[in-house]
């Protein structure tokens, strides 16, 4: 297959000869310039099956390689590292180690379905990237990325009372991954809110903050979600070969 | 024939009770300014909103399947939801269920669990607020009722993700110029340009604000941001219509972050669509809730006429 993207060129794994000849002809410097072949003997055979039992990577086994995704991408725009074309790849043909050198930028997806809107065989590129990410952080390759304690953050007061209330949201997020709450461009923003603001709607907003927002009678639904989160933890691992008690 | 949305249930969800309320405050008062009933859910939840569906996509099906499951039995078959995230996780609840075994198996175990009604696709229809608005007054009903319109107000129409992508969740939409589009949606800048605001050609309509990440990744959602802003700028924009309350609260908080935090200044201002057309109808800024915006929109209204 045909490499369109220069950036996945390392420069590691480019050779040019100073001074070489080939039957008589002068090619010394860039025209001698190649990309070392090398032999790969060590796959992953279970990647793909692997990322493929998380929740979203069910459909990669349909990518044929056309690169609508990355095309599509809002982060590739931005960063052409980004590449979820060349990772779907990677997954399929198991090269793990390659895949390892993207993993801490696999969580910066923004999930916009630009991937998913663009894709010709409803791979879920989107879907992919979520997988890939959690398949990262199950398997101990990288630590729990911000999107993903925030995810936590979120999902959890979602599960415990059916509903969020952002302040608090924002509070636990800033906590959990040790970043102060007073950023000087929330007080700025806030300072700016506050001088609008009638007395009246600070008090209601301050009020949310102390009497979180719940939906009544959520007990039995959160009963059933928590049971059901777990049984799908305990899945995910068994899905890895991991041990059912989260230890690693 | 009368509109089936003058009288519709209607799904504020968690945005729209904290850094969304303007858009809570300009719907309602829209929705009053024009004879429209809107009933609010009981007792509604949490769609899940970007991040359930990162545990588990069936699980963000259940959340919305309980509302729409509220929505039948308070008797209603249209439910309105403003943010554009609710609206994509309802539809998309109504698109699995309605095709997904093993997602309908999960409602069905949760439901049961939960003690509610197992919902069941085809009940309940999905609206946004464009199409309420669209529907129930359409442009020619807005003509008549404005009284104080947007003239010389550049405005750009963004609608960001989750109103068009992904496109298989939207049946009715791609069907035609009647209908809304995916790739150029249309209806907002319909609504606007009938209240007399003057559409600039905004090519970044449906661009990402970066909204799933924005505390979590704020570089990248802060160069999103001011690629939106900077782009609706050069197209000549005053202002930045939005129709969702994620994007909307996006806008704000990266302009001031990328003036805070990388010294890149932009004065475009970011207001709620159901603002615009609020003001357009002769209600106050107040009224519409332009003071509960974080950016601070008040004197290019008054300059304009608008207040």
């Amino acid at each position: 297959m045909p490499i369109h993207e220069k950036s996945l060129i390392r420069p590691e794994n480019l050779v040019t000869h100073d001074h070489l000849e080939l039957d008589g002809v002068d090619v010394s410097g860039h025209w001698s310039t190649f990309i070392e072949s090398r032999v790969v003997t060590d796959y992953n055979e279970v990647l793909e099956d692997e990322i493929a039992a998380l929740p979203g990577g069910e459909f990669i086994h349909r990518c044929w390689q056309c690169g609508s995704c990355t095309n599509a991408c809002t982060v590739n725009a931005i960063n052409p590292d980004f590449n979820p074309r060349y990772w779907i790849y990677l997954i399929r043909m198991g090269l793990e180690e390659e895949l390892l050198r993207d993993k801490d930028i696999i969580w910066q997806c923004v999930s916009c379905f630009k991937c998913v809107y663009a894709c010709p065989r409803d791979v879920n590129p989107e879907g992919v990237m979520k997988a890939t990410a959690h398949w990262l952080e199950l398997k101990g390759h990288t630590e729990p990325k911000p999107s993903a304690v925030f995810d936590e953050v979120f999902a959890d007061q979602v599960f415990a009372t059916g509903k969020i209330e952002e302040g608090r949201v924002l509070k636990q997020f800033f906590r959990r991954t040790g970043q102060p709450l007073f950023q000087t461009w929330l007080v700025a923003l806030v300072r700016g809110l506050v001088s609008r603001l009638p007395a009246r709607m600070l008090m209601r907003l301050g009020l949310a903050t102390l009497f979180h927002p719940r939906t009544s009678g959520w007990g039995r639904a959160r009963a059933a979600i928590g049971e059901y989160v777990e049984e799908r933890e305990a899945a995910d691992r068994a899905a890895l070969g991991l041990e059912a008690d989260g230890a690693n | 024939m009368a509109s089936k949305h003058k009288r519709v249930a209607y799904y504020p969800g968690c945005a729209l009770e904290g850094t969304g309320h303007a858009y809570d405050r300009s719907t309602k008062a829209l929705g009053k300014a024009l004879d429209l009933d809107l009933v609010t859910l009981k007792n509604w939840n949490c769609c899940g909103a970007m991040e359930v569906k990162n545990v588990d996509p069936k699980l963000q099906t259940y959340l919305s399947a309980r509302n729409l499951s509220i929505a039948e039995d308070m008797g209603f078959h249209t439910v309105m939801a403003p943010c554009n995230g609710c609206y994509h996780n309802l539809k998309k609840a109504e698109y699995d269920l309605a095709n997904d075994e093993a997602s309908r198996e999960l409602n069905a175990r949760l439901s049961t669990k939960a003690g509610h009604k197992t919902y069941q696709a085809g009940k309940v229809e999905t609206i946004h607020a464009l199409d309420w608005i669209k529907d129930a007054i359409g442009e020619d009903g807005l003509r008549a009722r404005v009284k104080n319109g947007l003239k010389g107000l550049k405005v750009a129409n963004y609608y960001g993700c989750m109103y068009t992508r992904p496109r298989h969740i939207f049946p009715e939409k791609d069907r035609g110029p009647e209908s809304e589009s995916t790739s150029k949606p249309h209806f907002m800048d319909d609504l606007l340009a009938a209240a007399g605001a003057e559409n600039v050609e905004y090519p970044l309509k449906t661009a990402c604000c970066g909204g799933a990440h924005t505390l979590s990744d704020s570089d990248t959602s802060t160069k999103l941001v001011l690629n939106l802003l900077t782009t609706a700028e050069a197209c000549g924009a005053d202002v930045i219509a939005t129709e969702c309350p994620t994007c909307h609260t996006g806008l704000e908080m990266h302009q001031k972050r990328a003036e805070t935090v990388f010294g890149k200044k932009t004065t475009v201002k970011i207001l709620y669509f159901t603002q615009l057309l609020g003001m357009a109808l002769g209600l106050s800024a107040r009224k519409v809730g332009v003071h509960e915006n974080l950016s601070d929109s008040r004197g290019l209204l008054l300059e304009r006429g608008l207040q």
